[in-house]
């Protein structure tokens, strides 16, 4: 059971694993950086599943909003919320830059298959 | 060195040095509106900027020496628990200054580098993401919260990624090194921000001082012992942080991006992008785990990456047809070399490495300027461009050149000064092979650096009518400082020396 526990954890990690793997493994510079930004969405999932809270005998803490519950009871820890808002933020701004720089390979290669890229590159040197 | 700043300003140099190269670059981007001369202006600005910085960044360092104590900046005075605290000590004091005066000669040497490179229309939109890079690296160096790390990580690399996109203008090649910079840059980020979460999740807090308290609290009642997540978090960050600073064999974005960047650009990001990654590295080895993680089998795996990439990236470097390159294949052995000083974890290995941050900062911003000097003048940077190019361009050649024995490391220049304290600690440590390692550096450096100097001084050009004259004075001069502080601090290393010492003295407080 200790592990289902940590379900969100695991679901997190399989995430950024199959991100990293489509990085690796695909060969459209389109689709990796497709793949890249799965990778930091389960780095997201991880921070927020991070911030949950549950004491000791079981009892989930609440959103943490200034609301009845959340003044007398537990509530969850907002921080890690916020920096992924933030990281949230920053991927975007990543896979802005590199859709924009894709764009320019394509009008200049032609192409955004790396393999053609690279038999590019080899013709003109 | 006497520098008094009103006290107004004074308390606030550890926040100024980032704010004023953010909003500075916001605000250059409004010279787009002037329509002649907007790019000058441009440049003027960046260069108005880049000096403030450097006088803060001197100033600050000034007062960390003479008071001994850090200076501390609470963003919105904020306790450190809850807001983002700034803080500049002997360590990132000295980082601060070499990002800001490589930030400042290289504006000064980007004027007629970038008229020539880059288009027109761009030169205002150039300026402003140029001083957002400075910006970030500042930032990553003056902030102690670590997930302020990773946002401004992530404010350089994008601009530095868009930089060197914009060498697409001339060489389309440069789009694709920089689109393999953003996705391997971008995996080192996030690998940075998950070892950061698994250290927020030990310690509940994201100051660097509070969390090693907290470790140490830990530490003491029992908790860490054969704790995984303060194993995995280690792991996380040493990963990415390897792949931010380019250590052998994760650096393979670094030599494309290097070669088909700007010249201006590569000027910028090799003397400070990979050096800010180091300086990072530090900063969680020591000053966070320090003293509660035993990290001397990770060290010691980090010196054996960095022994095999000061040998590797040394030979790929007497094997290249472009100049760039070689120097770029340099970077990752001369990088290399820093990771093996601090990986000694004593006192001479960890002041070889600052203080080698300092003296590779000065000569490959000085060997890259001249090197885009030639780009300028002879219109690329194949070793063919290169023949006989002494006589033609003599004074940046002879720069190329005093750069050139920096790096292999020849006495009286600041090369042989990082080197010897270098073979020092690990002769503390009673590594004879390490000791060998940076010999055998050195000769290989020697090989890669006469091949080049021999095709520079007594090759034949291919073409003797071709009209190729000297570099202007706005880049012989910033070229010539640094290359001539790289002599100056190699005759007399008493300022970097004592700098560097009082940095690693800080830094090997709390032990490896």
């Amino acid at each position: 059971m200790e592990s289902l526990g940590h379900f969100n954890y695991w679901l997190a990690i399989v995430i950024i694993m199959i991100g990293f793997y489509g990085v690796i493994a695909r060969r459209n510079l389109l689709k990796q950086v497709i793949a890249l930004g799965l990778f930091q969405t389960g780095v997201f999932l991880f921070y927020v599943t991070m911030g949950v809270y549950r004491s000791p005998d079981g009892t989930r803490g609440v959103a943490p909003i200034w609301t009845d519950a959340a003044k007398t009871g537990p509530f969850d820890n907002p921080l890690p919320h916020v920096l992924m808002l933030t990281a949230i933020v920053v991927s975007v701004s990543t896979l802005a830059v590199a859709v924009a720089i894709i764009v320019n390979i394509q009008r200049k290669y032609g192409t955004i298959e790396e393999d053609e890229i690279l038999e590019a590159d080899k013709r003109d040197s | 060195m006497e520098l008094v700043l009103p006290e107004a300003i004074h308390a606030h140099l550890p926040v100024l040095v980032v704010l004023l190269p953010l909003f500075g670059g916001l605000l250059a981007l409004f010279t787009g509106l002037i329509q002649r001369g907007g790019g000058f202006v441009a440049w003027l600005w960046s260069a108005i900027i880049t000096g403030l910085i450097l006088v803060c960044a001197a100033s600050m360092l000034f007062e960390v020496h003479t008071t001994g104590e850090a200076m501390v900046y609470r963003l919105g005075s904020w306790p450190e628990q809850y807001g983002i605290g700034y803080s500049v000590d002997a360590l990132n004091g000295y980082v601060i200054l070499v990002v800001a005066i490589i930030g400042f000669l290289s504006t000064i040497y980007a004027k007629d580098s970038v008229m020539a490179e880059i288009a027109r229309d761009r030169h205002h939109l150039f300026y402003s993401v140029w001083l957002l890079a400075i910006a970030g690296l500042i930032g990553i160096t003056v902030t102690a919260d670590t997930f302020n790390i990773y946002v401004l990580l992530e404010i350089s690399s994008l601009t530095v990624y868009t930089l060197v996109a914009l060498g697409g203008d001339r060489d389309r090649r440069a789009l694709v090194a920089s689109l393999k910079y953003l996705i391997l840059g971008s995996i080192g980020a996030t690998f940075i921000l998950l070892g950061i979460g698994y250290l927020l999740m030990l310690t509940g807090t994201l100051n660097m001082n509070d969390m090693h308290e907290q470790l140490v609290r830990m530490h003491q009642s029992g908790e860490l012992a054969n704790n995984r997540t303060v194993f995995v978090s280690f792991a996380l960050l040493m990963v990415g942080l390897s792949l931010k600073m380019a250590l052998f064999p994760l650096h393979l974005w670094l030599p494309n991006a290097y070669t088909y960047a700007p010249s201006a650009v590569t000027a910028l990001v090799a003397a400070t992008a990979t050096k800010v990654g180091v300086y990072m590295t530090f900063r969680f080895v020591f000053t966070i785990y320090g003293g509660v993680y035993d990290s001397s089998a990770d060290l010691y795996f980090l010196g054996l990456c960095a022994c095999a990439g000061v040998v590797i990236s040394s030979m790929a470097a007497i094997r290249q047809m472009n100049v760039k390159k070689v120097l770029a294949y340099s970077s990752v052995g001369q990088i290399a070399y820093i990771v093996l000083g601090f990986s000694l974890a004593n006192e001479s290995g960890v002041t070889a490495s600052v203080i080698h941050i300092f003296n590779h900062a000065l000569i490959k911003g000085g060997m890259f300027m001249a090197v885009g000097a030639v780009a300028l003048r002879a219109g690329g940077t194949k070793i063919e461009d290169f023949k006989g190019i002494g006589r033609k361009m003599p004074l940046t050649m002879a720069a190329f050149t005093v750069g050139g024995c920096g790096l292999i490391g020849v006495p009286l220049t600041a090369g042989f000064i990082s080197k010897w304290y270098l073979v020092v600690g690990a002769m503390d440590e009673g590594y004879w092979g390490i000791a060998f390692i940076v010999l055998l550096g050195g000769v290989l450096a020697l090989v890669y650096i006469w091949r080049l100097v021999e095709i520079i001084w007594f090759g034949k050009p291919d073409d003797p009518t071709k009209q190729v004259r000297e570099a202007p004075l706005s880049m012989l001069i910033p070229m010539w400082i640094l290359i001539g502080a790289s002599v100056a601090f190699g005759v007399d290393a008493g300022w970097t020396a004592d700098s560097a010492h009082a940095a690693a003295e800080l830094l090997l407080e709390g032990g490896p």
